[in-house]
């Protein structure tokens, strides 16, 4: 247990000590949205309970910390400026510290340190997804293409690979891939608790890619890596940039110019990673409002107020018990009402759970999930 | 120089300087330093026996020179310059070292803080044997005042001043005085109709023979100081002549240019020449200039038409300036409320539903856009939600302070539901509920009695669900989350200062607190003062308040921007900037670095010959000290601080003691 001076120096460092307890905290949380009455979980009670208690004796009875998919919801609402999902990331490391881990997690923690991935699976196999395709490695050109891992291995996720090289050739822009040399990006790693893990590939990555003198530009597919290399990597010297923000860009200097149509209503669901965290509305709905002959409509709860898929903060490796109902499926549901034919996504993580969703609802007929990257690259 | 004969009384402040500073070690040092005559402590140097002990030994010791030992001078050089005065001893004499905040507070160890107690009164006593008497001088005041901003601030000060006698002028931005509480339906706790207590002041502003209204006006340059201010005022072109229009509004029928009714929150509409409501000060029209077509497009004059035997309207009025002099001046600004589109999970500018506490005024007033009818698209709400505290102890948004008068109003809101929809499921979502004032917590307690639901803790998000909207919050009693469908939800706004304000603030020299209200002079002892000698502070413009207490310092600034008026006589600073003319060399360095312009370059006579130097304005100059520390060649001293006086400073606290 810790000592009193330690205890007010971790509470001060999480500034606690001034929340009001107002709950807004807990009423914009996705996760107290999906969990029962009876089993509910609530951040803002973990932050009292935090704060009334040693953080380590609470970390051990606290199984459902793995329940948060650290949206930033919570973070984002607090007026005091209280980050709570910061606690949650801290009582995770007290957990990882200990070794007290459901075994999923405690897999995808062995992965990182064996493969540099979280998957479980060789780093040979990075080089599936652009089998047949001719790249350049990255250290030969300006714009590194930075897949991550889950695009890299997943066979869905592929697909949103190739499209990202599609575009870019079609734009003619000089780019590279670090092929099977690419290594995880430790976003999902440090939201897990593992902050040894996240150190040691913020170094390997800083070194990387800083070795590449040519490299200025890295353009991430996911908003998770994005969010990392922007947030928590001090010694970057590229500029790194979501694809949507490298996108708009394009498209506002006339390099990129969707020409075919693409008849249908699409609503765009807004990934938590690049809206609530890093405030990117505007670049995205930019991209999609450009193609001619789009149907572009909002959800009732967009930019700020968007839902969360459950798709983040390790949540794709481990599943909430008793959930009522997936947020996810709560997406699809309003978006088959809207009439929506396409719900367009900008991240990964968001195309797989609303994917699962529309197959676990029997609507694959009705609505489909698809990449903004994917809708543009049929358009150019 | 004949040597001093110098006291040194060390205070002990309680324990706050005695328990952390050895106070016999610092008397026994202080009576050995050169000079001193008599080194004394004291429990309180600046109690009434403490400054008698100073009386008595500059009589009994014949001591010329004071050193206080004690706090900050910011508080009490002035008691202890009076108590010199009194013993007939010139009240510059004096030089006070701070050991409380510099010692005794700051450091854990009781020998770190004694040590730097003694070089701190060394230095002082180093510094006082070269101080020399300075002469006070006073100047004449104009005995006029000026009030800007014309909400019930203004109106209650400019009425104070006017009553005592001093002429007065109030200043406003926009067409009519009457400020937010105009636009106000009932009052909390007493549910007085606003109005209806508002128009009678507004109309002995009108009326009042001392009091010179400048509506449609913006002060843009103040110039001068204490009881001689030179300001200019702009006068907006209202293009009808507010002294010959009879607000007969013939008009306004003839103006096919609809614009926002701001005084309706924006919840109506008026045209381009209109009264901004039926009650005005001065009652008369006016256009405004962004939405008239003949202003904008150059055709139209319709409405001069209308107005042929009058011959009110002057469409092509210029806007102009005049300059006023005024011996003091009352800032009332008032505030602004927050814009809720900065709080954007709370869907206002998204749902039409969503209003804030001012809309909500409106349109419950009996004057509002529904003649006082509670309709939300032109049907009576059946769930209504209420949220505390928006853009009001939020971080996120830079305000960390409570507003103080939203608790109270959504509580007067929810009576005004009940009173109008006795149906109606009434929320109201909260933090904490703050009834401070005299009747709130009972108004509180009548307002629960009515069937209003308080739920503690707040509205994280506000979506649609199906024809309702969702308020979704925590209970935190409950410990659960809560979804309440409403069809109406009022966003209790917090308030921000006057955006015109910032800009006049700096015209005034005006301090801001880390809230951006204008910071007062002492938040307990100077509260209407300001660091701007003859600037006074009335109303929101210094923080959130509700009328009552807006009224309270209405008064008491008006109170003490009359006392130069009265005494007619203002002292000017004593400690200012000096010349020598011999070292000036005329390079103007001092005339850029003085904010004040209280220094030119000028002829001046040397013996029989005369020269170019920089000559201070000793009325203007604030003892700043900018002057004297660009002037390469020396010339320019400030009195009390010259170069020699902190070179013989650093030099004392450089020694080992
Ligand atoms: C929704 C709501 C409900 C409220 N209900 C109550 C209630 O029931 N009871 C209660 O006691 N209090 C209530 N209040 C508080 C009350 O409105 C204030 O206490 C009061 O209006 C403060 O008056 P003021 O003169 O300081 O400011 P204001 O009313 O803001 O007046 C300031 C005036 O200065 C003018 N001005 C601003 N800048 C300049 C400039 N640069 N030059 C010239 N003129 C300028 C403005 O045009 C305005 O006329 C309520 C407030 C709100 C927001
Ligand atoms: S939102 Fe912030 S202040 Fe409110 S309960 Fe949560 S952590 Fe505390
Ligand atoms: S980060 Fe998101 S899921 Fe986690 S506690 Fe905060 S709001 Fe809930
Ligand atoms: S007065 Fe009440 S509603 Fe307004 S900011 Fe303070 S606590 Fe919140
Ligand atoms: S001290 Fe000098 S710079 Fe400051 S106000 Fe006086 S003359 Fe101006």
């Amino acid at each position: 247990m810790q000592d009193a001076y330690e205890r007010c120096v971790y509470l001060e460092r999480l500034g606690l000590f001034g929340c009001v307890q107002c709950g807004k905290c807990t009423a914009g949380c996705p996760i107290n949205y999906v969990t029962t009455q009876e089993e509910p979980f609530n951040i803002r009670r973990l932050v009292y309970d935090v704060l009334n208690a040693p953080g380590e004796e609470l970390a051990s009875e606290k199984h459902f910390l793995w329940q948060c998919t650290t949206c930033g919801t919570c973070s984002l609402r607090c007026p005091k400026d209280i980050k709570p999902r910061d606690v949650v990331m801290n009582l995770r490391s007290i957990l990882v510290e200990d070794g007290t881990l459901p075994p999923a997690i405690r897999d995808v923690l062995k992965s990182i340190s064996i493969n540099y991935n979280p998957w479980s699976l060789g780093k040979e196999k990075r080089a599936e997804w652009y089998k047949g395709l001719e790249l350049k490695d990255a250290s030969e050109a300006e714009l590194c293409l930075y897949v991550g891992c889950t695009p890299a291995f997943d066979s869905r996720l592929q697909k949103l690979a190739r499209s990202a090289v599609a575009i870019l050739q079609k734009l003619g822009i000089d780019f590279g891939i670090f092929g099977t040399e690419e290594i995880c990006c430790g976003n999902e790693i440090r939201r897990l608790g593992d902050t040894w893990s996240f150190d040691a590939l913020r170094e390997a990555n800083t070194e990387l890619f800083n070795g590449c003198e040519n490299i200025r530009q890295v353009m991430t597919l996911s908003p998770h890596c994005w969010n990392t290399f922007r947030n928590e990597y001090p010694g970057l010297k590229a500029e790194v940039l979501h694809y949507s923000i490298f996108l708009a860009r394009q498209l506002a200097s006339g390099a990129l110019k969707p020409a075919k149509e693409f008849a249908k209503r699409v609503v765009y669901h807004d990934p938590c990673f690049l809206g609530k965290q890093n405030e990117i509305y505007d670049e995205p709905r930019a991209l999609l409002k450009s193609i001619p002959g789009i149907d572009f409509v909002e959800f009732d709860r967009n930019r700020e107020n968007s839902l969360c898929c459950e798709g983040g903060g390790g949540r794709m490796w481990i599943e909430i018990e008793h959930a009522p109902e997936r947020l996810a499926n709560i997406r699809v549901r309003d978006a088959v009402e809207m009439g929506a034919d396409v719900i367009a996504v900008a991240c990964p993580f968001c195309l797989l759970t609303l994917e699962d969703a529309v197959k676990a609802m029997d609507l694959e007929g009705k609505v489909q999930v698809m990449d903004i990257l994917e809708i543009i690259n049929t358009t150019i | 120089m004949a040597s001093k004969r110098i006291g040194v009384y060390i205070c002990h402040c309680g324990v706050n300087i005695a328990q952390n500073v050895r106070i016999d070690d610092l008397r026994a040092f202080a009576a050995g330093l050169p000079g001193v005559r008599v080194a004394q402590n004291y429990m309180y140097m600046c109690s009434e026996p403490g400054q008698e002990m100073i009386r008595k030994d500059i009589a009994e010791n014949r001591l010329d020179r004071i050193v206080v030992v004690a706090c900050s001078p910011r508080m009490h050089e002035p008691t202890f310059r009076n108590a010199m005065k009194s013993a007939g001893l010139n009240p510059y004499c004096l030089e006070m070292a701070n050991i409380r905040e510099q010692c005794a507070w700051v450091h854990k160890d009781a020998d770190v803080a004694t040590a730097k107690a003694k070089s701190l009164l060394a230095a002082a006593v180093t510094k006082v044997s070269l101080l020399e008497p300075l002469e006070e001088r006073e100047v004449p005041v104009t005995k006029t005042a000026m009030v800007i901003g014309g909400g019930i601030a203004g109106i209650q000060a400019a009425l104070d001043i006017a009553d005592s006698g001093f002429k007065t002028y109030l200043v406003e931005k926009d067409a009519s005085i009457g400020g937010h509480m105009m636009q106000l339906d009932k009052t909390f706790p007493t549910l007085d109709c606003s109005a209806c207590i508002l128009t009678p002041k507004m109309a002995d502003i009108k009326n009042h023979p001392n009091i010179e209204l400048l509506a449609y006006s913006e002060v843009t340059d103040v110039k001068g100081f204490v009881g001689n201010f030179k300001v200019t005022v702009k006068r907006k072109p209202r293009y009808i002549d507010e002294n010959i229009c009879n607000a007969c509004g013939s008009c306004a029928k003839y103006c096919a240019i609809a614009i926002k009714d701001s005084f309706n929150a924006g919840l109506s509409k008026l045209q381009a020449l209109h009264i901004p409501f039926p009650q005005a000060i001065p009652a008369a029209y006016v256009i405004d200039p962004l939405a008239c077509r003949y202003t904008r497009e150059g055709t139209c004059r319709q409405c001069e038409q209308v107005c042929k035997d009058l011959n009110a309207i002057n469409l092509d009025m210029q806007e102009h300036s005049i300059e006023l002099d005024v011996g003091t001046m009352i800032m009332a600004t008032g505030f602004e409320p927050f814009d809720a589109n900065r709080k954007p999970e709370l869907g206002y500018g998204r749902y039409e539903n969503v209003i804030t506490g001012m809309e909500f005024e409106r349109i419950v007033s009996a004057s509002g856009p529904n003649q006082g009818q509670l309709l939300i698209n032109g049907k009576k709400p059946k769930e209504v939600v209420f949220i505390q505290c928006v853009g009001s102890r939020d971080k996120t948004v830079g305000n960390e302070y409570c507003s103080r008068v939203c608790c109270m109003y959504t509580a007067k809101h929810a009576h005004l539901v009940r009173e109008k929809l006795p149906d109606a499921k009434i929320t109201i979502f909260y933090i904490d509920v703050r009834a401070f004032g005299k009747g709130y917590e009972e108004f509180y307690d009548r307002v629960k009695g009515e069937e209003v639901y308080y739920r503690r803790g707040n509205v994280s998000e506000v979506y649609r669900k199906g024809d309702k909207l969702i308020c979704r919050g925590e209970d935190t009693l409950l410990g659960q989350a809560l979804e309440v469908p409403a069809d109406l939800v009022v966003l209790a706004v917090g308030l921000e200062p006057s955006p015109g304000a910032r800009e006049l603030g700096q015209l005034l020299k005006l301090s801001k607190s880390p809230d951006g209200f204008f910071l007062e002079g002492h938040p307990k002892l100077r509260p209407v003062e300001t660091g701007s000698d003859g600037v006074f502070l009335a109303g929101c413009c210094q923080g959130p308040k509700d009328i009552p207490d807006t009224v309270a310092q209405a008064g008491a600034a008006a109170a003490k921007a009359i006392i130069p008026l009265a005494q007619g006589m203002v002292k000017t600073e004593t400690m200012v900037a000096r010349v020598r003319a011999e070292a000036c060399r005329a390079c103007g360095y001092c005339v850029d670095a003085c904010p004040y312009d209280a220094i030119a370059l000028g002829e001046v006579r040397l013996g029989r010959a005369t020269k170019t130097a920089a000559v201070v304005n000793e009325v203007l100059c604030k003892s700043c000290g900018a002057c004297s520390a660009v002037c390469l060649s020396g010339a320019i001293q400030q009195s009390g601080f010259t170069d020699d006086q902190l070179l013989a400073v650093i030099g004392a606290i450089g020694k080992e003691y």
